[in-house]
Parts: structure tokens; sequence; C-alpha cells
């Protein structure tokens, strides 16, 4: 099985490299472009369904860091 | 005395941190592997500067996995003096030995430059020497600098004096001109609750001989001497 975790910077942490994109879309002429945020995916496969506490506590302690980003799991 | 300079994958200080403490201030140090498992024989314990498992998922997110990593924290919650330097700051705040995080500049640019810090607190083991609001020079070398952390635990630190360095300008101000970073209020270096453990972005170990530019490294370095033998003539 296959699980997605997207991993996003949060709101209330400044995303320069979001910023930035955000004003090449300007630029390219996506003119009414107002914020872009870049995070990340991360693919897993599984030999086995992992248990619902583990996969959150490897979110927590690994994928993310809970300081600066916020994660969603979504099982395929 | 001995102190260990842990080497991970990707480190690219170890050797500079090492000189500092062996050539600059001619005390024992050692390389450590971060498969190592013990810190025995250790008195201090140094986490380098560079690109630790080449700063895959976040920086130093991988490196705080490492086998020596938990002697680190076992050590540092027994009050053992522990210094990161640049990405061992990174690792530092990923292990959760020090609040915040270190985040991309906000100039998205890798910052490679000599830097003014002020020293905020002399109470911790590798600040006991410098003179509080002593200005320091030294280099910074990162891509992922920029110190963030929520209001409430920015707030705590300020008022534990646990910010241990600030970016400032010649004079010691500081604007926003000599925050090189983004750091959160100018921060270039804090230390955890009981003070034994320091993180800082610049490079005190690129900055220990006048051929280096600045001697200033030194002071910090030996501070550590200083706290680990009080009777040591230097």
């Amino acid at each position: 099985m296959k699980v997605q975790v997207v991993v996003m910077p949060k709101q209330s942490v400044l995303d320069p490299q979001g910023v930035a994109v955000r004003n090449a879309l300007k630029d390219a002429g996506l003119e009414t472009i107002d914020s872009v945020r870049v995070g990340k995916l991360l693919e897993l496969e599984f030999k086995a369904p992992p248990t619902e506490t583990k996969l959150q506590e490897v979110c927590l302690d690994l994928l993310s860091n809970p300081v600066i980003e916020e994660y969603t799991i979504h099982r395929l | 005395m001995k102190i260990a300079v842990v080497q991970f994958p990707g480190s690219n200080c170890d050797q500079d941190c090492l000189r500092a403490l062996t050539d600059g201030l001619q005390v024992p140090a050692e390389y450590l592997w971060h498969k190592e498992t013990s810190l025995s024989g250790f008195d201090a314990v140094v986490l380098p500067g560079g690109f630790s498992y080449g700063d895959y998922l976040r920086c130093g997110a991988i490196a705080r996995f490492s086998p020596i990593m938990k002697a680190v924290i076992t050590a540092a919650s027994d009050g053992m003096p522990v210094i990161g330097v640049c990405n061992g700051f990174q690792i530092l705040c990923e292990a959760g030995l020090l609040p915040g995080a270190l985040i991309r500049n906000s100039s998205l640019r890798f910052v490679c430059k000599p830097v003014w810090l002020r020293v905020e607190t002399g109470d911790t083991p590798f600040t006991a020497k410098i003179k509080q609001g002593r200005v320091l020079r030294m280099p910074v070398a990162h891509g992922e600098g920029s110190y963030f952390a929520d209001v409430r635990t920015i707030d705590a630190l300020e008022a534990n004096h646990r910010v241990v360095f600030r970016y400032v300008d010649q004079s010691g101000n500081e604007t926003p001109a000599s925050n090189p970073n983004g750091s959160l209020r100018n921060i270039a270096g804090i230390c955890n609750e009981a003070r034994n453990v320091v993180g800082m972005m610049p490079h005190p170990d690129r900055a220990w001989d006048p051929n280096l530019g600045s001697e200033d490294g030194k002071l910090i370095f030996g501070s550590l001497v200083e706290a680990l033998e009080p009777l040591a003539v230097r």
C-alpha cells in the first residue's frame, strides 16, 4: 500500500521560497496570483499497512518539524 | 580533559573544530564517528558544521537519528557541555535539545561572510570568559540559518537570558542590516534551560588565528576549556 505525506510550512512561518515563486509567477503573466507556499510530498510504500500511531509518530519526529511545519497523511 | 568532535556523513567543519581545539588552544580533542554509541572518556562535545546527510529532508533532521545522538542527549541532560555550530545548531534543534528551528535565509541566498556578534550572557560554559556585551567577529556560512520559534518560546528565551549571541553591527547595535539571514530578534545563538547546551550559526572554528581574520573564536572554546579545567593555566 501507499501513503502520501504532505508537509507544508505553517502559516505563521515566513516562506521566502513561496514569495520568490509567487513573484516569478507574476512575472510569467499570472497576474492574479496572491500567494504561494512551497512544501513537499513524500510517497511511502509499504509491504503491510503501518499502524496509525506509528505513522503519526514518524510524521511528527522525522518527516516534519512541528515547530515550522504541518503535515497531512493520505492513505492511497 | 578530552573533547569530542562528532563526524556525521557530510560534516565539513569537523577539521576546523578539531584544529581550533588542538592547534588553537592546545587541548586534547578527537573525532567521534556518528555510529559510535558512547561518549565515555570525553568531557564535552562539539557538533560541527557541514551538510550532514546532504541536508536531506531538513537540515539536521536525519543526523538527529544517528546512534551517537542518544549518548549526546543523555550526556547533555547530565550537564556535559555541548556546542553545536552551524549544522550542529540545526541538529541540536532537530534533536529537541534546543527550542526553535533554523529555516531558509530570508534572502534565499547562501550567506558566507564575516559578521559581528554581541555576547548576551556570560552564563554558559562557552561564554564564561567573555564580558557580556562584547562584540565578536567571526564568519557565518549557511543557507538555512534564520532562527525561528513561536512568540511564546522567544519571549521565554529572552526572559531567561537564553539568547547567547545576537547579530549586531560593529558598534554593537542590532540593526536589520547586521542580520545576515532574517533571524527573529537578530538571534545568532541560544542555550538550553540548564545552560550547558549552546547552539550558534556563526563559526568560532573559523576564527582562532590571526591568519583566519579573527581570533575571537578562541574566546568561546577557551571559555569551555576553563569551564572544564578551572585551574589550567593558558
